[in-house]
């Protein structure tokens, strides 16, 4: 084929331009997380001066500085931050996967599988640890085998498997509130956290299970993306690409179950996180590229942010969860309004 | 030219509770335009389907160049046989430039760099489908004909030897209808691209198509060029229709009358 020198010039530098974009982008919500990041240990109820900040970090020890920098914050805000980058791959690996900003983990009942598996193991087994991570991935996952499951007929259609999905997050609701029912007073807090997430409390030896699935299961799923981005076009068109559908999909489930899981074994499911990145992050790079990465940094910001918010901006001391479930309600009532107006299917 | 042979051989396929195809046998005319016909529910997409692999046949085989597709890994079989189905989805707000290189995905590997081949073929593609202009625009905002260019231009950025198409012309007025199909000749003419389409329009098909395949009950009725498949016989049989069938003026191709209940001028 003879195509001129200056058309594959054009292609090339618009393709950069996109490429240059999405990189920029990239590198300003990278940077936005961390001035949060430093900001947060910064602020609380006492001001820390950022020289003091960065000495505490280098584990210099600091007189006051060092117990609420080092001991507070610093746990929090590293907990609130690979919760987020969980809980926003996840989600934006599901919504991507089935095209739909409703097919996120934290609608379809997964984070609620696995944070049911948790409360039944700490309350009723009286199990604490890495043993309460183990269950909560492994319910997690079986709950999506059971919606996959439930759903399947002819292949998984998106729709379905979200109403299977809703209606099996509402039963294990209900299993939650029944446990949490029977569980003793003293410890009603510690329950909150299983009903809308949080940080509280975070130490730093809790991070590291935390680090492991993130880079294992977010490994493998960002390994995968190129094959996420084609399914974007259709199943068919991703069949006719080259893509293997039924073995990207089942990756994929596993990957992202894995690290949703895990995540809420700490936190608990903290509201609409995983629900909300997905849609942020593709407002701000647009259709250009795998929203994977994008997505977790927008949840590593919202879960620090939004913890920040419920510490200190707000009357009274909220949890995480409470913060970014206002955020995420509205947002679900708007793309329903908006399903409705365009009558397109959910 | 490279010669390419896809053979469809006692082939056993449907869905789940369904046999559509049975002891159907195919062959594809290397370099041929190849349009299949035939009424609603006779098979034709599912024929389609089992041979861009995107069903696996219950037993018998699709042959490409001797080789089954449905063991071959499915990237290497992607740079040789494309396939448009009939409702690709376009992501929101994507650009064409952008939708098209998606194109190139089977060319590349996990974590291979973007190729000046690549954006050669992605230039040669847009050019092929008179869509260059539209590069920078979103998909969404583009009228139903220019959308099917650059879904095919899509197509060819893969650069497969083999095309299969979907019903490419369904929803478009017929200037589109026959844009595309021009288009999709172009293509078999300059590169020897194999075409194989499922087509509704029987005129259109005859028109456009080397090897005509008449699709009934899940079985082959006839298949061969137009002016000895399209026939009042097999119009009958396929379609249930009663019809004339006089040489084109323009073409010398086949051209079908329907008759129906009203048609006659006089009894």
């Amino acid at each position: 084929m003879t195509t001129a020198a200056c058309s594959i010039e054009a292609i090339a530098s618009s393709r950069r331009k996109r490429q240059n974009r999405r990189r920029t982008l990239l590198v300003a919500a990278a940077l936005l997380l961390v001035a949060m990041f430093i900001l947060t240990l910064m602020l609380g109820q006492s001001f820390t001066p950022p020289a003091d900040v960065i000495r505490v970090l280098l584990g210099q020890d600091v007189p006051g500085a060092s117990f609420t920098v080092g001991q507070l914050r610093l746990p929090r805000a590293v907990m609130a931050i690979l919760a987020g980058l969980s809980f926003g791959l996840a989600g934006a690996a599901f919504q991507t996967m089935l095209r739909n900003p409703l097919a996120s983990p934290d609608i379809i009942g997964i984070s609620v599988g696995a944070s049911a598996a948790a409360v039944f193991a700490i309350v009723v087994l009286s199990l604490s640890g890495p043993i309460v991570s183990l269950f909560a991935v492994l319910s997690g996952l079986g709950v999506a085998l059971l919606i996959y499951g439930l759903s399947f007929r002819n292949g998984v259609a998106g729709t379905r498997l979200i109403l299977v999905g809703i209606g099996v997050s509402a039963m294990l609701e209900s299993f939650i509130a029944y446990i949490l029912s029977k569980a003793p007073a003293w410890s009603l807090q510690e329950a909150m956290r299983w009903l809308t997430g949080s940080v509280n409390g975070a130490q730093l030896g809790q991070a590291l299970p935390l680090l492991g699935a993130l880079i294992v299961f977010g490994g493998l799923l960002l390994l995968r993306s190129r094959d996420l981005e084609a399914l974007r076009l259709g199943d068919d068109m991703a069949a006719a690409l080259g893509t293997n559908v039924a073995r990207t999909r089942a990756l994929v489930i596993f990957a992202a179950v894995g690290t949703i899981a895990v995540a809420t074994a700490v936190t608990g499911p903290i509201a609409f996180v995983a629900f909300l990145s997905g849609p942020i992050a593709a407002r701000m790079v647009g259709a250009q590229g795998s929203l994977l990465i994008p997505a977790a940094l927008v949840g590593a910001v919202l879960v620090l942010v939004g913890d920040y918010c419920g510490q200190f901006l707000l009357p009274g001391r909220y949890p995480v969860g409470v913060v970014t479930g206002a955020l995420g309600a509205p947002y679900l009532i708007y793309l329903i309004i908006r399903v409705n107006r365009t009558g397109k299917s959910l | 030219m490279t010669q390419h042979s896809l053979t469809v051989s006692d082939l056993a396929a449907g869905y789940s509770d369904r046999l559509v195809l049975d002891h159907l046998a195919l062959d594809i005319p290397a370099n041929g335009i190849t349009a299949i016909v035939g009424a609603n529910a006779c098979g034709k997409s599912t024929l389609l389907r089992v041979m861009s692999r995107l069903l696996s046949p219950r037993s018998g085989q699709v042959l490409l160049d001797g080789k089954s597709i449905h063991s071959m890994p499915p990237r290497q079989l992607a740079r040789t046989l494309g396939l448009l189905p009939q409702s690709p989805i376009a992501p929101e707000g994507i650009t064409v430039a952008d939708l098209v290189s998606r194109g190139r995905h089977p060319h590349q590997g996990i974590l291979s760099r973007w190729t000046h081949a690549d954006d050669e073929a992605v230039a040669a593609a847009l050019e092929a489908t008179k869509t260059f202009d539209l590069a920078e625009r979103a998909v969404d905002e583009l009228s139903g004909g220019q959308r099917q260019r650059v879904w095919i231009a899509m197509a060819l950025a893969q650069q497969t030897d083999l095309l299969l198409l979907d019903e490419p012309t369904t929803f478009l007025d017929i200037s589109h209808q026959v844009e595309v199909l021009d288009l999709l000749t172009d293509l078999n003419k300059t590169r020897g691209t194999t075409i194989v389409m499922v087509l509704h329009d029987l005129n259109l098909a005859a028109r456009y198509a080397d090897y005509l395949v008449a699709m009934t009950d899940g079985r082959i009725h006839a298949a061969g060029s137009p002016n000895e498949i399209l026939t009042e016989d097999t119009v009958q049989t396929v379609f249930g229709l009663q019809s004339r069938i006089i040489p084109d003026p323009t073409s010398g191709r086949p051209l079908m009358l329907p008759i129906g209940r009203h048609g006659m001028i006089h009894k």
